[in-house]
């Protein structure tokens, strides 16, 4: 039962998951609090520790434009993609980067679908770092035709050729999924950031920025007759990203599953590619919230239980992950065909053993250590296993997009890749990129949706005053009390939240 | 006629006129959201129509007080996601069996199977775009003028401040009766907002 000892007759439809042992919000924070806690830091004077960050971020993000601008003038050439594997590097940085993101719609949209308040406190930072993601991960693809400056052929616009896109190829496919998750996540996330727009916008002392936050706020007032609009259209985007992150990344396993080749030709890629798209993201999510909430001091926000949840989902995907790591060898074996076959066996005891076994121990093994309550509550323990796992999740993209291709058929053309120097750079370079939009996001947006936490505060509920108040309880006759005759605006905030 | 029409259904975003003395409404701040969805009842019994609340959060249950309906978002998302679904089936029909067939090995130019992949992604793409546009149109947003600004009290709403708002548009709107029915629903402070922004805000008692 959803009752407490402070609220016996509260209503049950509203208070669903306001038990008293377990607030989402620790700390005793009033409205006002959160507010506070959380603007403060796009509105205090830049810290010297954030210029040195975003001087190491940005500087890694020049990387990869000095190593892109190499590769673009030189040609594809210069990294270690040939034949036989014509596929290297970029496509293992995108599939990693696309399955990073998908943590942030799946908690912004699917929890959210299942009414877990917690992620509240998670979703705006975790869709930045969706958006950031996804950006990261549509360089690799684009720079990987080859021919970047007519990249918008992939699109059906008329062009030179006088021809259209082939819409058979589950390329183009791709194409279409991850820019409309993009274009659909970055909606998401601005629409959930307006009310919080607002709230910046009617602290600002200073001119611009009243200006400039004022026109993204869009003119909101939080009236209630566009509330009302907002939740249905909030409801409804959560509903539409919902299918739309589950078939990004099966679109993402199409690419590979729909060719023949040995190792990519299985119907299990699918969920697999998704379960596997979850727990990197989640992971990614703890290592970046671990360090913030300490630096940031949003403790009380982001909580223990937070964290705790999200290493919980990290066990469940890991393990389904690692379960179909086993079901494919089942495949290959049941299958009876020779190729198949050869290409698990090779996966595991061939060429390429190392990488295989290092995904093996990341994604399947490291994460079983969340059985254990005390390491999933632990910040060292949640903080390094979350980078192992990612790890762990690169070698997997990295083992099924090589081995699968260094030996196909005849074993002629079988070959050994090894990345290049200008391969190493660009991937680091990606995760400047990321850090530096990450960085910027921090500084300039708030980071926590202090609407939504607001709103899933036991003070939130119209009917935690009925009781012991001194107001009526649960009739509609309305509490009549004389006005005050000069209430200053510090005795409203003491009336308010007290139990 | 029509005047009226549009009168009414700015009324619904939210959006009113002033009358002759630039007087735009009466803004009430309320102590918490109980007190609010209270006071929300009281004026909507009292027979008023072009009254809001405003606040931080969405209140539950404050709908029903203020006798608000179904949000019609849900049309103009499923218009978008019609039109996405039909924009997918034709691009891909007319490009590849119209504008530019290619014969390879004898299959069909345009078949349905390889394309839903495409029709899903735009169904979702543009379903998505028409709840958003369906928002912000239903809310007459954006709105960058908004008489309500030139309260500085009404600067917390966005923080923690709960404020009802009776517009004069409102038939039943009078300066003196409707301070005094904010009042007695338990207004911390009532004032009067002026569209020019040139009156002084009025404290409560002096209405």
């Amino acid at each position: 039962m959803d009752n407490t000892t402070s609220q016996p007759t509260a209503d049950q439809d509203h208070s669903a998951g306001h038990s008293h042992h377990e607030s989402l919000v620790k700390g005793d924070l009033s409205f006002h609090d959160i507010t506070e806690m959380v603007s403060r830091h796009t509105e205090k004077k830049t810290p010297l520790a954030w210029y040195v960050a975003f001087g190491l971020a940005s500087s890694m993000a020049g990387l990869l434009l000095l190593s892109l601008a190499y590769q673009v003038w030189n040609g594809v050439g210069v990294w270690g993609n040939n034949q036989p594997v014509a596929w290297g590097w970029p496509i293992v940085n995108f599939v990693f980067w696309v399955g990073i993101g998908h943590a942030g719609t799946l908690i912004s949209a699917i929890l959210f679908l299942f009414r877990q308040k917690w992620r509240t406190s998670i979703n705006r930072a975790a869709e930045a770092m969706t958006l950031f993601a996804v950006m990261c991960a549509l360089i690799f693809p684009t720079f990987h035709v080859g021919r970047v400056w007519v990249i918008y052929w992939t699109l059906p616009i008329p062009n030179q050729m006088e021809m259209w896109p082939q819409f058979k190829s589950p390329l183009l496919w791709d194409v279409f999924a991850v820019s409309s998750y993009f274009i659909v996540s970055l909606v998401f996330w601005y629409v959930g950031l307006i009310p919080d727009l607002a709230t910046i916008r009617d602290r600002s002392t200073t001119w611009l920025r009243k200006k400039v936050t004022g026109f993204f706020a869009l003119g909101w007032t939080g009236a209630n007759r566009h509330w009302r609009n907002y939740e249905k259209a909030y409801l409804l985007l959560a509903g539409l990203a919902t299918p739309l992150v589950l078939s990004v990344h099966s679109v993402v396993s199409f690419d590979f599953a729909v060719s023949v080749i040995p190792g990519w030709h299985t119907t299990i890629f699918p969920p697999y590619f998704v379960a596997g798209a979850i727990f990197s993201g989640f992971a990614m999510v703890v290592t970046l919230m671990v360090v913030a909430r300490k630096i940031y001091g949003l403790e009380n926000v982001i909580t223990m239980d937070v964290l705790e949840k999200m290493n919980i989902i990290i066990l469940v995907t890991g393990t389904i992950v690692g379960f179909a790591y086993i079901t494919e060898f089942f495949m290959a074996w049941y299958s009876q065909v020779e190729y198949e076959q050869y290409a698990f066996i090779n996966r595991a005891f061939g060429p390429y053993a190392w990488a295989y076994w290092i995904m093996m121990t990341c994604n399947l093994i490291s994460p079983q250590l969340f059985w254990f309550k005390k390491l999933r509550r632990s910040i060292p323990v949640m903080f390094a296993l979350s980078i192992v796992v990612n790890i762990g999740m690169w070698f997997e993209r990295f083992v099924i997009t090589i081995t699968s291709l260094h030996r196909d058929f005849l074993p002629s053309s079988w070959g050994y890749f090894e990345p290049t120097f200008i391969d190493v750079t660009t991937f680091i370079g990606s995760f400047g990129l990321f850090f530096t939009l990450f960085l910027l996001f921090l500084r300039f947006v708030p980071m926590v949706a202090m609407a939504e936490v607001k709103g899933v505060m036991p003070e939130a509920d119209p009917h935690y005053y009925d009781e012991g108040d001194g107001r009526a309880a649960g009739t509609s006759v309305p509490f009549i009390q004389p006005a005050q005759e000069d209430p200053g605006r510090n005795e409203a905030g003491e009336t308010r939240g007290g139990r | 006629m029509l005047d009226e029409l549009t009168r009414e259904l700015k009324a619904t975003m939210g959006i009113y006129e002033s009358d002759e003395e630039q007087v735009y409404g009466l803004l009430a701040e309320f102590s918490d959201p109980g007190a609010l969805l209270h006071a929300a009842e009281a004026v909507r019994e009292n027979g008023y129509s072009h009254f809001d609340t405003h606040s931080p959060f969405p209140i539950h249950g404050m709908d029903r007080a203020m006798g608000l309906g179904n949000s019609k978002v849900g049309f103009f998302s499923f218009g978008g996601a019609v039109t996405g679904l039909a924009v997918g089936y034709l691009l891909q029909w007319w490009t590849s069996a119209v504008d530019y067939p290619i014969n390879i090995s004898g299959k069909p130019f345009f078949a349905i199977e390889p394309s839903v992949p495409i029709m899903f992604e735009l169904t979702i793409l543009f379903g998505a775009l028409g709840a958003v546009a369906g928002m912000l149109a239903l809310n007459g947003l954006p709105r960058p003028y908004n008489p309500l600004f030139y309260s500085e009290r009404f600067e917390r709403v966005t923080d923690d401040a709960f404020f009802l708002h009776i517009a004069a548009s409102d038939a039943k709107f009078d300066e003196t009766d409707t301070a005094n029915l904010l009042r007695k629903a338990g207004a911390l402070n009532v004032e009067l907002v002026q569209d020019d922004g040139s009156a002084e805000t009025a404290p409560a008692s002096s209405l």
